[in-house]
C-alpha cells in the first residue's frame, strides 16, 4: 500500500485537482513553498515511523475493537470497586442528550449560536446549587480533585492565609492532586481520625488549628465510606480561628444526607461522575464548587460562571458572569486559570438531576444505604471477615477487614477474580494501619443476589 | 455549480428554564428498590443515618416526566451549533475539525465506558495497550521519549509542565533561586496564567516588528533565575518562529527547561517537531489536532511528552509493558515523580478517539492533514484580505502555517463596526466566529483556522459570508446594529453579567432578585 497517493475522507482537499487549483489561487507551486519559514535543521529527517494505518473504516473498527475486546467490563463481571469512581446506573436519556452532535461537537460559540449549552449549564449550576443548598455553582472543573484544590486556594485568597488542614481519611489519590494545586503557594498539614469510629479527631484538629490556617477540609462520606456527623463542631473550630470549612461531598448522597452548607461549610466541592457519567476507566470525572452568593466568593472562582440576562425581545439570554476574573481575560493576573474542562459531563449531570428530581435522589440514597448496610452485615458474618471497624455509619462504601482470616487482600482478590468478581479496593498500601483490609462499594446496581454471590465466593475462598 | 443562497434561521424555541417546567410529583426515572429480604434484614436504611445528618427537606430539583425531560434538552441542543453543523473555521487556535463518527462508536462501547480504574491489570489489557501504543506514536510525532496522558486539557498540560519544572529544579536544589518563567504575548493565556499558579514570576516577551518574540527582550530576560520558557510556535499569528532553535539553545545555556505548548500542532505533523527545535517537553491537545470532539468545552486531554531525562519526574502512574510476558501495567513506582495533576489516569476515551484517528491516517495521512491545513489557511488568507476593511497582522510576512490573526481595524475606523459586531451578525448565517485571545494588541482581531476538514467550497462559502457582513457594515448599518435577527435569541444586555447587583448565576439567585421577567423584587 505504501507510496500510493490516497484521497482521505477526512481531508477533502487532498484530492489532487482541488489541491492544484488552490495552489494556483495562492500563487505557489507546492505546499512546501508555504513552509519556507521552517528551517531545514529542525525538520523531521525522514518520515515518522508509525504503524501501518487502517484507512478503511471497516478495518479500523476491527482493529480497535480487537484491542478493546481484551478488556473485561464491570457489566461482564461483578464489581465492588469504588474509591472515587462509581458504577452507578447511567440513564439512557443522558447518553441520548450528550451524544447529540449539537452538543458533542460544539466548543466555544457565542451565547447566540450556542444558546443551548449556556442554558443547560446554567440549569446545571442551578440544580447543583439546590442539591448542595448553596447559591452558586460553577461550570465543571477537570475533576473533583481540582475542585478540592481550587476550593482551598479560594479559601486562601479569601482569608489571606496559606495553610490547609486536611482530613487524614481523605481519598489518597485526590490528596496527590490537591498537593499539586497547592504547592508551593500553600502548605498542607493532615489531621487525624479515629480508627474505631472512623470519625475525625477533633482534639488533633484543635491542636493544629492556628491563625495560619486558611481552611479545614474533609470529605463526607470519607474515603472509607463513613458519614461524618461532627461537621458543626468542625465548622465552629475553623470559624473561631478565622478559617473556612471546605467539604468534599458525594452528590449521590444528597437526596438523604444533609449538604455541607447545613453544617457550616463555606465552600462545598466534589465530583459529578456519580450523576450520570460513565466511569470510562476513571476518565468520566468532573468537579463542582458551590458557595454562598456573596460577591467575595464569586470573585474568587477561577471557573466560568454562566449567568442569566435579558434580551431585546424579552427572551432568556445567558453569558459569562464577571469575565474579568478569568485567565481568558486577564492572563497572568487572573484567579488561577480556566480552560477546556468537562462541560459535557455538566450537561450529563443536568439531564440526570432533571430526570431524577427530588424523589429519585431520595430513592437512590435510600436503596444504596439499604444495600450497603445489608452487604456490610452479611459480609461481617463470613468467618475470618470483619466489617465492624470503622464502626460508624457508612454510605455506599465500607471497610472489610480480612485480618482474622490470615489471608492477603491481594490473594483474596485474585481468587475472586477467577470467579468473575472484582473485589473491593485493596487498602493495605494506602492505609497500612488497617492491615489486610479492602474498601467495598455497593451501588443501586448491586442486587441482593450479587451480594449473596460475593458472600458465597468469599466463604468458599476463606474456608 | 451554483447553489441557492441559504436562508438560515436558527431554531428558536423560547425554551423555559427547567424549573418553570416542573410539576410536583412527576418522575423522569425510577430507581431500583431494595429486595424484601434486605428490607427485613436492615430496615429502611435511613434510620442508620447519624442524628442531624439526615436531610431535613428534599433538594429543590425540578420534577418532569421523561418525555418532557427529553424534549427540553433536545430542544436546547437544537439551539446549539455543533461543529457538525457549520463551517467551523472561526474558532482560531482551537483546531475545529471533523470528529469521525466511528470514533464515537468505539468510545461509546461498554468495553471503554464500563471499566473501573482500579480493576486488575489483567482485565484491562486492551485499554492499556491502546495507551501504550499511543505513547509510541507520540514519540514519533514529537521526537520526545515519554508520556503522561493525565492532563485533562491544554491548560492542564501547561500545569503538568510547570509542575515538572518545579520537581526538576527542586531535585537539583535550584528551586528557590529559579523563580521565573518566560512566555510570549501571543502564546495562549494559560501559558502566562498557569506558571503563576505554580508560584512563578511570569515574564512576557512582546512581539518584534515581524510578530515574533523579541530576541533582545528575551536575552535580557534570561538569567540564573529562569526556571523554564513556555513557548507556542507558531503563535496565533500563524507565523512560524524560524529562530526557535536559537531561543531554546539560549534557555539551555542558563539551565532553564524548554516547554512547548503544542495544543495546536495542526500545521506541523510530520514536518517539524519539538525534539529538533530543542524542547524538553511538549503537550498536545487530543481534542484539537487529534480530532476528539470538544464537547462544549471538554472533557479533553493535553497529552504531555517529555525528554528521557525528565521521565523520573512524570506524574504517576505511567503505562509500561513487561518485556518478558508482553503484559501491560500501570507503574506507580516513580520515587521522584512530581505527583499527580488529575485523579486516576486521565480522560481515557479522548485518548482512545485520538488513537483511532491516528490509526486511520498513518504517517502519510497525518502529514497530509497538516499540509492541507496549511494550504487551506493560505488560500483563505489570500481571499480574506480581498474583503473590504480586513487586514492582517504583520503583513510583510507572506505565508502562514495553520491560522492567521486578522484585524477589522480599518473597517472600525471607517464604519464604527468592529470584530464584536461581526461576531454577533455571523450567528445569522448559521456559523460562528470568535475574536482572539487577549490582549488585543492587534486592534479588532479575529483568528481564523481553516483546518484540513474543510473543502474549497466550504471556505468559499464562509468567505461569502464575511464579504456580505463587511458590505453590511459599510452599507446597511441598521442590519448590523440589530443583529442577530435569525439566531436563537436577540441582543443580550451584557450589563446584567458584570453588575453584582444584577447578576444571577443560578435560578435560586434569579428568584431571590427578580420575579417574572427581570422585575426587581
Amino acid at each position: 500500500m505504501k507510496g500510493k497517493k490516497r484521497v482521505y475522507p477526512y481531508i477533502p482537499n487532498s484530492e489532487p485537482r482541488v489541491r492544484e487549483a488552490m495552489l494556483r489561487d495562492i500563487g505557489v507551486d507546492s505546499v512546501d513553498d508555504l513552509l519556507g519559514d521552517i528551517p531545514e535543521e529542525i525538520r523531521i529527517k525522514s518520515s515518522m515511523n508509525l504503524p501501518e494505518p487502517f484507512p478503511a473504516e471497516a478495518d479500523l473498527k476491527r482493529h480497535v475493537e480487537g484491542l478493546l475486546s481484551r478488556n473485561n467490563t464491570v457489566g461482564e463481571c461483578l464489581s465492588f470497586l469504588g474509591a472515587g469512581c462509581y458504577d452507578h446506573h447511567v440513564p439512557s436519556v443522558v447518553d441520548e442528550v450528550i451524544g447529540r452532535s449539537e452538543f458533542l461537537t460544539a466548543y466555544a460559540g457565542e451565547p447566540y449560536e450556542d444558546h443551548g449549552r449556556f442554558q443547560v449549564l446554567f440549569e446545571y449550576q442551578s440544580m447543583m446549587a439546590e442539591l448542595l443548598d448553596f447559591d452558586v455553582c460553577n461550570v465543571p472543573t477537570y475533576d473533583g480533585a481540582q475542585a478540592a484544590g481550587t476550593s482551598l486556594r479560594m479559601a486562601s485568597r479569601l482569608t489571606g492565609r496559606k495553610k490547609a488542614l486536611l482530613a487524614g481519611n481523605m481519598n489518597p489519590d485526590r490528596l496527590k492532586v490537591v498537593r499539586t494545586y497547592l504547592d508551593p503557594v500553600m502548605t498542607v498539614e493532615m489531621f487525624g481520625w479515629d480508627r474505631s469510629s472512623g470519625l475525625l479527631d477533633l482534639e488533633d484538629l484543635g491542636s493544629k488549628m492556628s491563625e495560619e490556617v486558611a481552611a479545614v477540609y474533609f470529605e463526607n462520606p470519607s474515603y472509607l465510606g463513613t458519614i461524618e456527623d461532627q461537621g458543626e463542631r468542625i465548622a465552629r473550630a475553623a470559624h473561631k480561628a478565622g478559617a473556612l470549612m471546605v467539604v468534599f461531598a458525594d452528590p449521590s448522597t444528597l437526596g438523604v444526607l444533609e449538604p455541607p452548607s447545613r453544617y457550616g461549610a463555606d465552600i462545598a466541592c466534589g465530583d459529578i461522575q456519580p450523576l450520570g457519567v460513565h466511569m470510562n476507566y476513571g476518565g468520566g470525572l468532573g468537579g463542582f464548587i458551590c458557595t454562598k452568593g456573596e460577591n467575595r466568593f464569586i470573585e474568587e472562582y477561577p471557573s466560568r460562571l454562566f449567568g442569566i440576562a435579558p434580551t431585546r425581545e424579552k427572551e432568556w439570554g445567558f453569558g459569562d458572569v464577571a469575565w474579568e476574573r478569568t485567565s481568558f481575560a486577564n492572563r497572568e493576573t487572573a484567579k488561577e486559570f480556566v480552560g477546556t474542562h468537562a462541560a459535557l459531563w455538566g450537561i450529563a449531570a443536568a439531564v440526570y438531576l432533571a430526570s431524577m428530581g427530588p424523589g429519585g435522589m431520595a430513592d437512590l440514597g435510600k436503596v444504596i444505604l439499604q444495600r450497603s448496610l445489608y452487604a456490610r452485615k452479611v459480609l461481617g458474618e463470613v468467618p475470618g471477615v470483619s466489617t465492624g471497624k470503622p464502626s460508624g455509619a457508612c454510605f455506599k462504601e465500607f471497610v472489610v477487614d480480612f485480618g482474622q482470616s490470615g489471608r492477603d487482600v491481594a490473594d483474596i482478590n485474585e481468587k475472586l477474580l477467577a470467579r468473575g468478581i472484582f473485589g473491593g479496593k485493596d487498602l493495605s498500601g494506602e492505609f497500612p494501619e488497617l492491615g489486610q483490609s479492602a474498601l467495598y462499594c455497593v451501588t443501586e446496581k448491586t442486587s441482593e443476589k450479587d451480594i449473596d454471590r460475593l458472600v458465597e465466593a468469599l466463604s468458599d475462598i476463606l474456608r | 455549480m451554483t447553489f441557492r443562497k441559504r436562508a438560515f434561521h436558527h431554531m428558536r424555541w423560547n425554551e423555559p428554564i427547567i424549573y418553570q417546567l416542573s410539576t410536583p410529583g412527576h418522575r423522569g426515572l425510577l430507581v431500583p428498590e431494595a429486595e424484601e429480604e434486605i428490607e427485613q434484614a436492615v430496615g429502611d436504611g435511613l434510620s442508620s443515618i447519624p442524628l442531624g445528618m439526615r436531610r431535613s427537606d428534599p433538594p429543590y430539583l425540578p420534577e418532569l416526566g421523561q418525555p418532557q425531560v427529553v424534549r427540553h434538552f433536545d430542544r436546547l441542543s437544537q439551539e446549539n451549533l455543533g461543529a457538525d453543523f457549520n463551517i467551523d473555521i472561526g474558532q482560531g487556535t482551537c483546531t475545529m475539525k471533523h470528529n469521525p463518527k466511528i470514533n464515537e462508536v468505539l468510545a461509546g462501547s461498554p468495553k471503554m465506558t464500563d471499566l473501573h480504574p482500579c480493576q486488575d491489570h489483567s482485565t484491562v489489557q486492551g485499554i492499556l495497550e491502546i495507551l501504550y501504543r499511543t505513547e509510541e506514536i507520540f514519540r514519533e510525532i514529537s521526537g520526545l521519549d515519554h508520556c503522561t496522558i493525565q492532563p485533562g486539557g491544554g491548560t492542564h498540560g501547561a500545569l503538568a509542565m510547570a509542575t515538572m519544572v518545579r520537581a526538576w529544579h527542586r531535585d537539583r536544589g535550584e528551586d528557590e533561586r529559579r523563580d521565573e518563567i518566560i512566555t510570549t504575548l501571543f502564546s495562549h493565556p494559560s501559558d502566562a496564567a498557569v506558571p503563576k499558579v505554580k508560584g512563578y514570576k511570569v515574564i512576557i516577551l512582546p512581539p518584534d516588528e515581524e510578530g515574533l518574540p523579541d530576541m533582545e527582550a528575551y536575552r535580557s530576560a534570561l538569567s540564573e533565575r529562569t526556571a523554564a520558557i513556555f513557548f507556542t510556535n507558531p503563535e496565533d499569528t500563524g507565523i512560524f518562529n524560524s529562530r526557535i532553535a536559537e531561543f531554546t539553545e539560549l534557555a539551555r545555556k542558563y539551565g532553564a527547561l524548554c516547554c512547548y505548548d503544542q495544543a495546536n500542532a495542526n500545521g506541523l505533523l510530520g514536518i517539524a517537531r519539538a525534539r529538533e527545535a530543542g524542547f524538553d517537553m511538549s503537550f498536545f491537545n487530543l481534542h484539537k489536532t487529534f480530532s476528539s470532539p470538544h464537547g462544549c468545552g471538554g472533557p479533553a486531554t493535553g497529552l504531555l511528552m517529555v525528554d528521557r531525562v525528565l521521565e523520573p519526574y512524570l506524574p504517576v502512574p505511567v503505562v509500561r509493558r513487561d518485556e518478558r510476558g508482553g503484559r501491560y501495567y500501570l507503574d506507580f513506582n516513580l520515587p521522584k515523580s512530581c505527583g499527580k495533576v488529575k485523579a486516576f489516569y486521565g480522560v481515557i476515551p479522548v485518548v482512545l478517539r485520538a488513537y483511532a484517528w491516528i490509526m486511520s491516517l498513518g504517517a502519510e495521512g497525518l502529514e497530509e492533514a497538516s499540509r492541507i491545513a496549511v494550504l487551506n489557511n493560505n488560500y483563505f488568507m489570500k481571499k480574506m484580505l480581498e474583503v473590504r476593511g480586513c487586514s492582517i497582522s504583520f503583513p510583510r510576512h507572506p505565508a502562514r502555517i495553520e491560522q492567521v490573526r486578522y484585524s477589522w481595524e480599518q473597517m472600525k475606523r471607517e464604519t464604527g463596526f468592529g470584530t464584536a459586531d461581526v461576531q454577533r451578525r455571523i450567528a445569522d448565517f448559521g456559523t460562528h466566529y470568535w475574536s482572539s485571545h487577549e490582549p488585543w494588541v492587534i486592534p479588532e482581531p479575529f483568528t481564523i483556522e481553516p483546518s484540513e476538514s474543510y473543502s474549497k467550497e466550504d471556505l468559499d462559502e464562509y468567505l461569502g459570508i464575511m464579504e456580505q457582513i463587511s458590505r453590511e457594515c459599510y452599507e446597511e448599518p441598521e442590519t448590523i446594529r440589530r443583529a442577530p435577527e435569525s439566531s436563537t435569541i436577540h441582543l443580550i444586555d451584557h450589563e446584567y453579567l458584570d453588575d453584582p447587583d444584577r447578576w444571577a448565576i443560578t435560578w435560586r439567585q434569579y428568584t431571590k432578585k427578580y420575579r417574572g421577567y427581570f422585575e426587581r423584587r
